[in-house]
């Protein structure tokens, strides 16, 4: 009696372990292929090109959207410490370093992952489920080469940019916030802005981004090829590859951040 | 020729394929009939490359094709054409692109002479005119049409059809079965349709093969077939719910009950009469 109360959460535990261990060495195998896959030629001018819209320029309007409220609600929740110690003019240097070194690439990676992570899923996932798949394979065609490759290139060149941008616009968020609410002098928001912002932190974002587009892409790909079982399983197949690409985010983003304080220090 | 041996192969603990050796010689078409979940879509995509065994052979003029990985596994499969179930149309291409998808991945063909060739092989399927629609806008019979003529693009040896008849109407299931014929009457093509349309079946095929739990109980010719004093084929080709096949079926004596009630004390008694 007493060996089963234990056997079953072990059993349990067993199972849910080697589950993520396949996860994982799934994970792995297909990020390296996609990543072996991208030094071969010829290269898919046409489809990165088609992905880099799909990921970019879709995902531009909404990425701007957010950024822009995001750093207004920082400015305005920094505004309340600093007014107590009568120092709002550093809202400015608050406000463009925490855009540009976490919020700017974790929130666009965010995004990206919600909206383009889930639509890669759905699609791969009607491919698996509708045998689309199998059909490349069968036509001598490398699926992770045709449909994997396109859109990590694309993915890796649209994130990082989109991360920039959303670096912009989230500062001018702060910055309509810091002159017209605030009544700090544009110029002066500006050089505060700046004064604190090195090369440093913008590189440390960008290759944030950079890893998080792999996540994304990887993940997403991943779940649409796992996808089994007619539309439950595409749905299934979706939420997975957001939830799955979330924690990731947050844990690399998490990683990079303190290796980023000890090495910088 | 293709030459299965010991063929076998399970999911988790349900064995699909138990030593199943089965020939198919060059030139001519094996339909493999067998009940729906039978393993026969198993047992085409062995043949392909597309499922690794737990055990056996499929040796394909010499070559296993069960030992075989990577790039030698492509050159082969470049000699084979197959007709998915749902025709498997790549959605987000057009009809011409999808028809000339391995001229275009494999060769070096021009772009005139691969559309071309597109329109000769939508010709054979008896399709003029479709290469600019998407997947979407063709019904189903013109799917599994567009599939047949992306199958034989290349001008395959061998071609596996996987329930070729199936979500299609009767008369667009009797074009394909001629289409069937007539791509191995004018091609010499080694063909292998997998199939639960008896009608199908007898039309297109040299010899059948039945597939059941696991393996193959039967083979012959159509009329062999048809004279067969095995009750498991004679049940299936008849398709009768009595007989030695009661896997997933009803209790016929719950079914004979049950048709013997009354209408009306099959409901509720509770239930306010309407």
């Amino acid at each position: 009696m007493k060996v089963s109360r234990i056997a079953v959460p072990v059993a349990v535990a067993g199972a849910w372990m080697v589950e993520l261990l396949e996860y994982a060495g799934h994970l792995g195998l297909l990020l390296v292929q996609s990543v072996g896959g991208c030094f071969l030629r010829p290269l898919r001018v046409k489809s990165i090109g088609y992905e880099l819209l799909k990921i970019g320029a879709q995902s531009w309007f909404i990425v701007s959207l957010s950024l822009l409220f995001v750093g207004m609600v920082l400015a305005f929740q920094s505004a309340y410490q600093m007014k107590r110690l009568a120092a709002e003019i550093y809202i400015a240097s608050l406000v463009s370093l925490s855009v540009v070194r976490e919020i700017g690439p974790v929130i666009t990676a965010l995004i990206v992952a919600g909206r383009v992570g889930s639509a890669i899923a759905a699609e791969l996932g009607t491919m698996k489920v509708t045998e689309q798949i199998d059909a490349l394979v069968t036509l001598a065609t490398d699926p992770v080469r045709y449909l994997v490759v396109p859109r990590l290139l694309a993915a890796v060149v649209a994130l990082p940019l989109l991360t920039l941008w959303a670096d912009a616009v989230g500062i001018l968020g702060g910055m309509l916030v810091g002159t017209m609410k605030l009544s700090i002098l544009p110029s002066l928001y500006w050089k505060m802005t700046t004064l604190p912002l090195v090369f440093k932190d913008l590189g440390s974002g960008l290759l944030k981004s950079l890893v998080f587009a792999v996540i994304i892409c990887v993940v997403s790909c991943l779940e649409g090829f796992r996808t089994e079982g007619g539309a439950e399983g595409v749905g299934r197949a979706t939420t997975k590859a957001v939830v799955s690409s979330f924690i990731l985010i947050i844990a690399a983003d998490c990683f990079f951040t303190a290796l980023f304080y000890f090495v910088g220090r | 020729m293709i030459e299965i041996a010991g063929l076998t192969k399970s999911f988790n603990s349900h064995q699909v394929l138990d030593r199943l050796s089965l020939t198919v010689k060059t030139g001519e078409t094996l339909v493999v009939i067998g009940r729906s979940g039978c393993g026969k879509s198993v047992l085409l995509k062995h043949i392909i490359g597309l499922m690794k065994p737990q055990e056996g052979s499929i040796i394909i003029d010499g070559i296993d094709v069960t030992k075989l990985s990577g790039r030698a596994l492509d050159v082969l499969r470049k000699r084979f054409g197959m007709l998915f179930q749902g025709a498997a149309l790549f959605d987000s291409l057009t009809v011409w692109e999808n028809v000339g998808f391995a001229l275009h991945e494999h060769t070096s063909t021009e772009e005139a002479a691969i559309r071309e060739r597109v329109r000769e092989c939508l010709a054979l399927v008896g399709l003029e005119g479709v290469e600019e629609l998407m997947p979407s806008e063709l019904s189903g019979g013109m799917r599994k049409r567009v599939g047949l003529a992306r199958a034989i693009a290349m001008n395959p040896d061998i071609i596996l059809y996987d329930e070729p008849t199936t979500g299609v109407d009767p008369i667009m299931g009797d074009v394909i079965n001629d289409l069937i014929i007539g791509l191995r009457d004018r091609m010499r093509v080694t063909s292998v349709v997998v199939t639960h349309d008896m009608a199908s079946a007898y039309k297109v095929a040299d010899r059948i093969a039945m597939l059941y739990n696991g393996g193959i109980v039967e083979v012959g010719s159509p009329e062999e077939i048809r004279q067969s004093r095995n009750p498991v084929v004679q049940q299936f080709i008849q398709g009768k719910a009595a007989g030695p096949i009661q896997e997933g079926l009803p209790d016929r004596r719950i079914l004979s009950r049950w048709r013997k009630l009354p209408w009306k004390s099959q409901r509720n008694p509770e239930e306010p009469e309407v």
